[in-house]
């Protein structure tokens, strides 16, 4: 195993954690429908239906940080030291989504029903859009630079800087929200979906079946000028000499000659789209009540997000341009972990399949039966 | 206040907010699948109720302490920038293994422990409780693992073209240290569990609400606790070894001790004398009550031995085996060997840029001879590499005192408990027991002020000071956020508690009124 393979290996696997996370957010897609609901019964089915899985998404989101931190180290350092103040609110808005499920019913909770659910919202919100703006920087950079001589200068040691800003100037720049709004309604289409699946009652599976609809119009609206300003964005070409000095050169429309030449991305992208836009339609279009959309819809959104991480990783792409030092651009190539830590940890995630597997079974089990207003009735566990 | 003080403060106050609840999830998850393994070997309704209710207290507690775990991970990245990058390639690899391993096993059968009751077979249930309580347990080790790296750098080297660390054997992560460290903090749970369920136990019997539940539940707590409790004294009494070998200015802070010498006593209790330095014939203690040979026995099980104080570590003096005076290097040598380090590196990366090989190998060659003194390099003075000499020997004391009282009082509780109806009549247990609570985590929120606190002025061992390890932010910001985290946790602590004296209150969850079974 070279490092250039393990470089690659290790991309791929961030880049399924990414999609897996994106899937998963349709709990925070369900949790932005909460202060919606018509009825207290409505309510609790969303939040028992969600509730019941906000923890693999909570997961998901810490092992991508995590393996992130293992395999790019450099753009763990550079992105969350400079971008504070986008990921520590992604940070907050999950602090509180942690609590609201085990404690917005429970007696003595304080601050009532209400406050959690509003808690739900906000990361159901937040979380969904903010994170899509963390991703889309992956493609249209972001304000820092790299100089590890730093390391020297005892006064100021950091070598990863940013704008004085501190990722405020991300969360405004239009193109990135963009983004960030696609995630959201992606995740709310998503949701709606899960719950027809989930939950056995026939009158609010109409409902949720329209809401699918107006939902999954506007992310594809969203998604494909997102697409659109992709396909059109010009990028970086890295390439590292073994002395780990790198040649930066912009080449423009970067990610649709990516996407030319990376032909396996392409048809990944194609099949995404087209899994979804089944899934959706046959969905809310169906004689009968279809309830299997979330299967093809995540499906499709798993291959739609693996092929934008590829194209944004590799190739030679940078996958964090910088846009105040081009050559401090950082690609899986100059950011990521030595040959050794890559190999080790290559070794660890020949797990990866049997964690899969449990989680599957254990999601098979679970759900064999579907949420009933019943059941919350009865059950001596609920949210 | 400087950035680094404000980053130290906001991550001391999460990762003290975090272990409010991890050791209880530690050992609460033992207990929960002791009592249901109970319930499907005997099949009585009455382990499977009060499965149940610890089960119920488990999940509060759970879910707060995953709010405050993830953001001490990211932490590493938005406050310790450079740390990051400088040792990341080897700190990452635990956390992500961590999170591939350890937070998915959590994560998955959690759900299955609360909601799979009638979804699936009693003994898969029992299974996921076990998978939940293991789960938990790995991801204390590799967090430990990190963590006890920081104390002990080991596997690794310096790459100078990249300026960073880069791990050359993942096996000597788990040093001595590491061993040591991570079962010293589960069993620490296990104690602390055992505790808290005696403790609410007897307020059950204080109310008179259900005398059996209360004696059943304080048997399984009593003994999770005694053997956490002992497993962790035996952890604690290693780990003091190592810090002697590994960390001897943290375990001279830990003391107050400046001036060693053979045999060497222990100040059992005492206050340190704040006007003392290393460089100053100030008294060490304005009080103490010391145990003779109790430092040397407890540093090097050997109680002639020699433990060296602050000062004789600063000015490099040691005593061998054999009882001959030897020098070790002296703090002001350090700060010059690390100045020399950095000197050596600047001069290699000039080398590279102009593809100077001779100058490069020269520079590397150096720089391999004093890199073992690299973070010195950041200081100007040897004040700036001594711990907080306070706030390290108080900890100690109130960690090591607490947990002496807490083993007296696991055997108190056992014996109670197996006399008949001797807890029930004597109240003042009752309160002894509940008033007790609390006092556990002080002991085990102390017993990390050691460790952390003990370890300034560095965050890894002699390579890099927290000062250099930051990432390049306002001071305005962290403070911002400090409070923030500050308001947000204890929000969160407000209601977390509520609802556990609530939960404890309710009289439905205790509701097997005729249940008279001891």
């Amino acid at each position: 195993m070279t490092l250039e393979y393990l470089q690659n290996y290790w991309w791929l696997l961030i880049s399924v954690l990414g999609a897996l996370l994106v899937f998963l957010l349709f709990v925070q897609g369900g949790q932005s429908m909460l202060l919606s609901a018509p009825t207290k019964e409505r309510k609790e089915l969303i939040v028992n239906s969600m509730g019941r899985k906000w923890e693999l998404t909570f997961t998901t989101l810490v092992v991508f940080g995590g393996a992130f931190f293992a395999s790019f180290p450099l753009f763990y350092s550079t992105s969350f030291g400079g971008a504070y103040w986008l990921w520590m609110l992604i940070l907050f808005s999950f602090i509180v989504q942690a609590v609201s499920y085990e404690y917005r019913n429970k007696p003595g909770n304080v601050y009532k029903t209400k406050t959690y659910d509003t808690f739900l919202f906000i990361n159901g919100c937040v979380g969904c859009i903010l994170l899509g703006v963390a991703v889309s920087m992956f493609f249209f950079g972001a304000e820092f630079t790299v100089r590890r001589g730093n390391l020297l200068d005892t006064g100021a040691p950091v070598i990863s800087q940013w704008a004085p800003t501190h990722g405020f100037e991300a969360i405004f720049n239009w193109k990135n929200l963009v983004l960030g709004v696609a995630v959201l309604f992606l995740a709310r289409m998503q949701a709606c979906l899960y719950m027809m699946n989930n939950i056995e009652d026939n009158e609010f599976f109409d409902r949720l079946r329209n809401k699918a609809l107006i939902n999954g119009g506007i992310f594809v609206v969203f998604f494909l000028l997102f697409l659109g300003l992709v396909l059109t964005a010009d990028g970086y070409t890295v390439t590292m000499n073994p002395d780990y000095t790198v040649n930066v050169s912009e080449t423009p429309f970067k990610y649709f000659h990516n996407y030319c030449q990376l032909w396996w991305a392409a048809v990944a992208l194609l099949l995404g789209v087209v899994l979804v836009l089944y899934g959706l339609l046959r969905s809310v279009f169906s004689k009968t009540r279809w309830t299997k959309g979330i299967w093809f819809t995540g499906l499709g959104t798993v291959l739609a997000v693996l092929s934008l991480f590829w194209v944004a990783g590799y190739n030679d792409t940078a996958f964090y341009p910088s846009l105040l030092d081009p050559a401090s651009s950082l690609s899986i190539r100059n950011a990521s972990s030595s040959e050794f830590t890559l190999k080790c940890m290559s070794y660890v995630s020949i797990v990866v399949p049997f964690v899969l597997a449990y989680i599957w079974y254990v999601w098979y089990s679970m759900d064999r039966k579907k949420l009933t207003e019943k059941e919350l009735q009865t059950t001596t566990h609920k949210y | 206040m400087t950035v680094v003080d404000w980053s130290r403060w906001q991550f001391a106050l999460t990762a003290i907010y975090h272990w409010l609840f991890v050791p209880l999830t530690l050992g609460l998850s033992v207990i929960v699948a002791v009592m249901e393994s109970l319930y499907l070997k005997t099949k009585s309704e009455k382990w499977l109720a009060a499965t149940k209710f610890w089960m119920t207290l488990f999940g509060i507690n759970f879910a707060i302490g995953v709010a405050t775990g993830i953001i001490l991970e990211f932490e590493f990245g938005t406050n310790w920038s450079n740390y990051s990058w400088f040792v990341g390639d080897i700190f990452g690899a635990p956390l992500a293994i961590e999170g591939l391993i350890a937070f998915f096993m959590e994560a998955t059968f959690v759900a299955v422990m609360f909601f799979g009751w009638n979804k699936v077979s009693p003994r898969f249930h029992l299974v996921s409780t076990w998978l939940t309580a293991i789960g938990a347990s790995i991801s204390a080790l590799w967090i430990l693992v990190a963590n006890a790296w920081m104390q002990y750098p080991v596997g690794m080297e310096f790459d100078p073209a990249q300026m960073r660390n880069v791990m050359d054997n993942f096996w000597d992560l788990f040093s001595g240290i590491a061993v040591n460290k991570f079962f010293h903090a589960v069993f620490s749970g296990w104690a602390l569990a055992g505790v808290f369920v005696i403790g609410v136990s007897c307020w059950v019997l204080y109310k008179k609400r259900n005398e059996a539940f209360a004696i059943r539940s304080i048997k399984v707590g009593g003994w999770v606790g005694l053997i956490g409790l002992l497993l962790t004294m035996y952890t604690g009494d290693g780990s003091a070894v190592e810090v002697t070998k590994h960390q001897p200015m943290k375990l001279a802070a830990m003391e107050g001790l400046y001036k060693g010498s053979t045999g060497q006593s222990i100040v059992a209790m005492g206050i340190v004398n704040p006007d003392k330095r290393w460089d100053n014939d100030e008294d060490e203690y304005i009080f103490d009550i010391a145990l003779p040979y109790g430092l040397s026995i407890l540093a090097k099980h050997d109680p002639h031995a020699f433990v060296p104080g602050i000062a004789d570590i600063v000015n490099g003096i040691d005593v061998n085996e054999n009882g001959d005076t030897v020098n070790t290097v002296s703090y002001a040598e350090r700060i010059a060997l690390g100045k020399l380090s950095h000197e050596a590196l600047r001069r290699y990366d000039t080398a590279r840029a102009t593809h100077d090989q001779a100058g490069m190998e020269a520079a590397e060659k150096d720089l391999r001879q004093y890199y073992p003194y690299f973070g010195y390099g950041y200081f100007d003075s040897v004040d700036e590499a001594i711990p907080p000499v306070g706030v390290t020997f108080y900890s100690f004391r109130v960690m090591v005192i607490l947990g002496s009282y807490f083993l007296l009082f696991f055997i108190v509780a056992l014996f109670a408990v197996y006399k008949k109806d001797w807890l029930s009549r004597h109240k003042w247990m009752q309160v002894v027991a509940i008033v007790s609570v609390p006092f556990m985590w002080i002991c085990s929120e102390a017993g990390w002020m050691v460790a952390e606190v003990g370890r300034q002025p560095w965050t890894v061992q002699d390579l890099l000071p927290t000062k250099a390890a930051i990432s390049e932010i306002s001071s305005a910001s962290v403070i911002t956020t400090f409070w923030l985290f500050a308001l947000i946790f204890t929000v969160l602590l407000v209601a977390e508690v509520s609802i556990m004296f609530r939960q404890i209150s309710k009289k439905s969850q205790l509701n097997l009124e005729t249940d008279n079974a001891h």
